[in-house]
């Protein structure tokens, strides 16, 4: 059964696969990890057809900014509950190097931890099942927020522009 | 004080409904006590030694009567009666029920309160000096700043999951009564070169296991860049903080091993992206926080003399028990929450309820929680002081021991907490046992204890003029002993005197101490710059001359 995510607020069936899930359609959307990327760049790029990136956590962001216009998707690994790395690989990525493909939360994604990195520029989610099924509700957790990031998507309000904010109620 | 916007209303609120739900997901066997752990962390709950704890934020101190008077109600209706203060100027309830937390935050938010990030691994309270705004050595006034970085610093969506906890203090006073030197990250306000005000920041200062001072990042930063800045200091330890080992995960560990050179390499780095994305402050902002801390109707009043003519005991309490205020004809007075029979820091219901009375009387309505949990009243008029302290007397919260040793910092040790290898509130105890006259006391003088039941140092003890670490020596209670550790602006760390000491013998080592301070003290000087001037020899020798007799 095909993968299903969490992709822009809507749930949809994953039309990635990575190197170690591909079905031999040699033109299909593939996600490489780092070293499959990193030692056989040129020969992936011939190869034609979408690429898709995994960072692990650790390493830096900038490893990719010499491809950011080539790379169409970068996915950033959570490897467990406290590992919160990949919050600000993923706000370097969107921020400095200006990535502005899809930018994948894998690993340990859980709906609670949905709000904030939507807000760091996540906009597709690997989630088990259970939670997919609540996930774009947690993306609407908190109605403001008290610093800028990168928001894009979200229904917050900003409180950090001063104008914006109404009288005290 | 700051008062909530809609805004800030609307997100407590968001939060209380959050927490709700992962706490009902949790009941219903939906989360794992692992996977609920680390959600129910980042809202100020512990599972301890007998029930959960609550750590509820206090804002850099603040409080009104109105939100005191919500804590005593917390305090009878859902624990036993008395709430803890802290180090870090927050409130512990320490018998609260899980089902029940839900409810306590949404009675805490109607009063603009809650416990969002009071533990777990993001940035907690920031912290600040409880005279801000009150004291003559004062530069300006931290308040508006620290409000400044608890809105930047609640629900982070970068920094929720650092490595570990991540604790900012800021201080705009010559003295630093906010242990600034020992945080992950200290806030200095200072004159820059121009004579325009700005801030010196430090990082990697902090206690626990490996105590460390810390260091000057930056000496001078122009006020609009404050919150660029420190969220570049804080993601180059998100990124590059240890995360393979608890004990190694602090920023101070990371700035140690990169140097301070290369750490502010770094962070000046990743400051040139940072400050691009929004975060100036600008100048209306600022004058809107500011707003919020004028200074209250204070009248016109001359200085006076209180404490003429009346009884020692006033006259004592006046003296140790408030301190001088900007303003002529005002005292700031200390609320004593160490009596010698109560755990340090602990306050009833009751006591709760009068001190927010008090404040309405007295103080404007405002209460201060200090960095030595105690209370603080900052603007009491001085022709006051004589009626505030005959209420305060008759409710056991008039203690004229400010600064003496009896006004000990004290974690909650072996009593409350899981982590603690050995009790601290019976230390205390026996210590104010022995330490019972008063004459004896002031004539120390000036005199830090620091107690901490275990290595992660919630007591400060590395930071004492006296420091005791409770270890476990073969299932025993035992101490070790420092002397020489200063929190304020000379911040020192302790130096051991020598083996760990039986809890029984605790009070006859500080009286051993203390003997050769008394013996060889120059006039007017203190404990800790007798210890600095002498070295540990003459008091180790004294300690370790004769067993304690039985």
């Amino acid at each position: 059964m095909p993968r299903r995510l969490l992709r822009d607020g809507q749930i949809v069936e994953d039309d990635w696969s990575y190197a170690a899930e591909a079905r031999g359609d040699a033109a299909a959307p593939l996600i490489l990890t780092f070293t499959e990327w990193q030692n056989e760049r040129d020969a992936w790029i011939a190869r034609g057809g979408r690429l898709g990136v995994l960072l692990p956590p650790g390493h830096k962001a900038e490893l990719l900014a010499p491809d950011i216009s080539r790379i169409e998707l970068i996915a950033l690994e959570f490897s467990g509950p406290s590992d919160g790395r990949a919050y600000s690989q993923a706000r370097q990525l969107r921020d400095h190097w200006k990535f502005g493909g899809e930018l994948r939360a894998t690993g340990y994604v859980r709906r609670d931890q949905l709000f904030f990195m939507a807000r760091c520029g996540f906009n597709s989610f690997e989630l088990a099942d259970a939670d997919l099924e609540h996930a774009a509700s947690a993306l609407s957790t908190f109605s403001w927020a008290y610093q800028p990031s990168n928001d894009a998507g979200l229904p917050l309000k900003p409180r950090y522009r001063r104008p914006d904010i109404p009288a005290s109620a | 004080m700051y008062r909530y916007d809609a805004v800030d209303k609307t997100l407590v609120n968001e939060r209380v409904a959050q927490f709700r739900d992962q706490t009902r997901r949790f009941l219903a066997g939906e989360l794992s006590d692992d996977e609920f752990r680390h959600l129910r962390l980042r809202n100020g709950l512990y599972i301890q030694r007998h029930a959960p704890m609550l750590r509820v934020a206090i804002p850099y101190g603040l409080l009104s009567s109105t939100q005191l008077r919500a804590l005593s109600s917390i305090a009878r209706r859902y624990d036993r009666g008395y709430g803890h203060f802290t180090t870090r100027q927050n409130i512990q309830f320490n018998w609260p029920k899980l089902e029940d937390v839900p409810d306590i935050l949404a009675e805490l938010a109607e009063v603009e309160m809650h416990a969002i990030q009071t533990s777990g691994n993001c940035i907690r309270n920031t912290t600040s000096d409880h005279l801000a705004g009150v004291t003559p050595d004062e530069l300006d006034d931290p308040r508006p700043w620290c409000e400044l970085i608890r809105q930047w610093s609640t629900f982070h969506p970068e920094f929720t999951y650092l490595p570990r906890k991540f604790k900012i203090a800021v201080t705009g006073a010559a003295q630093d009564r906010a242990a600034s030197l020992v945080h992950d990250v200290g806030v200095h306000i200072v004159r820059g070169p121009d004579g325009e005000l700005g801030f010196e920041i430090l990082a990697g200062g902090g206690l626990g296991r490996t105590p460390i001072i810390g260091q000057v990042v930056r000496d001078f930063l122009p006020r609009r860049h404050l919150l660029s800045y420190l969220e570049a200091i804080l993601r180059v330890y998100n990124l590059e903080g240890r995360r393979d080992n608890l004990q190694k995960a602090r920023i101070k560990i990371l700035v140690r091993s990169l140097g301070i050179e290369e750490f502010r390499r770094r962070v000046e780095a990743e400051w040139e992206s940072t400050r691009a994305g929004g975060l100036t402050v600008d100048d209306a902002e600022i004058a809107r926080l500011r707003s919020f801390f004028n200074p209250p109707a204070y009248r016109r009043l001359p200085n006076t003399e209180p404490a003429a003519g009346k009884s020692t005991a006033f006259r004592a309490w006046y003296r140790y028990n408030t301190t001088e205020h900007k303003v002529p004809g005002y005292r700031a007075v200390f609320i004593s929450l160490k009596k010698p029979d109560v755990a340090p820091g602990d306050i009833t219901d009751a006591q709760m309820e009068l001190v927010a009375d008090l404040a309405d009387r007295y103080s404007f309505g405002e209460v201060r929680v200090t960095h030595t949990q105690n209370l603080l009243f900052a603007d009491v008029e001085q022709d006051e002081a004589f009626e505030l302290w005959q209420s305060l007397e008759k409710a056991g919260l008039a203690t004229p021991n400010i600064g003496t040793l009896t006004d000990m910092i004290c974690c909650p040790g072996l009593d409350f907490c899981s982590l603690a290898n050995a009790g601290s509130i019976d230390v205390a105890k026996l210590i104010n046992e022995r330490f019972d006259d008063y004459d004896y006391l002031y004539d120390l003088g000036e005199l830090e204890v620091k107690m901490s039941g275990c290595m992660n140092a919630c007591g400060h003890h590395h930071v004492g003029h006296i420091g005791i670490l409770g270890v476990d020596k073969s299932g025993q209670e035992w101490y070790q002993i420092t002397i020489g550790g200063a929190a304020g602006a000379d911040a020192s760390l302790g130096e051991v005197i020598g083996p760990s000491v039986p809890k029984s013998d605790v009070p006859e080592t500080i009286a051993r101490l203390l003997e050769v301070y008394v013996e060889r003290r120059r006039p007017e000087e203190r404990f800790l710059d007798t210890v600095r001037r002498l070295g540990v020899k003459p008091f180790k020798e004294r300690v370790y001359a004769a067993p304690v007799a039985a």
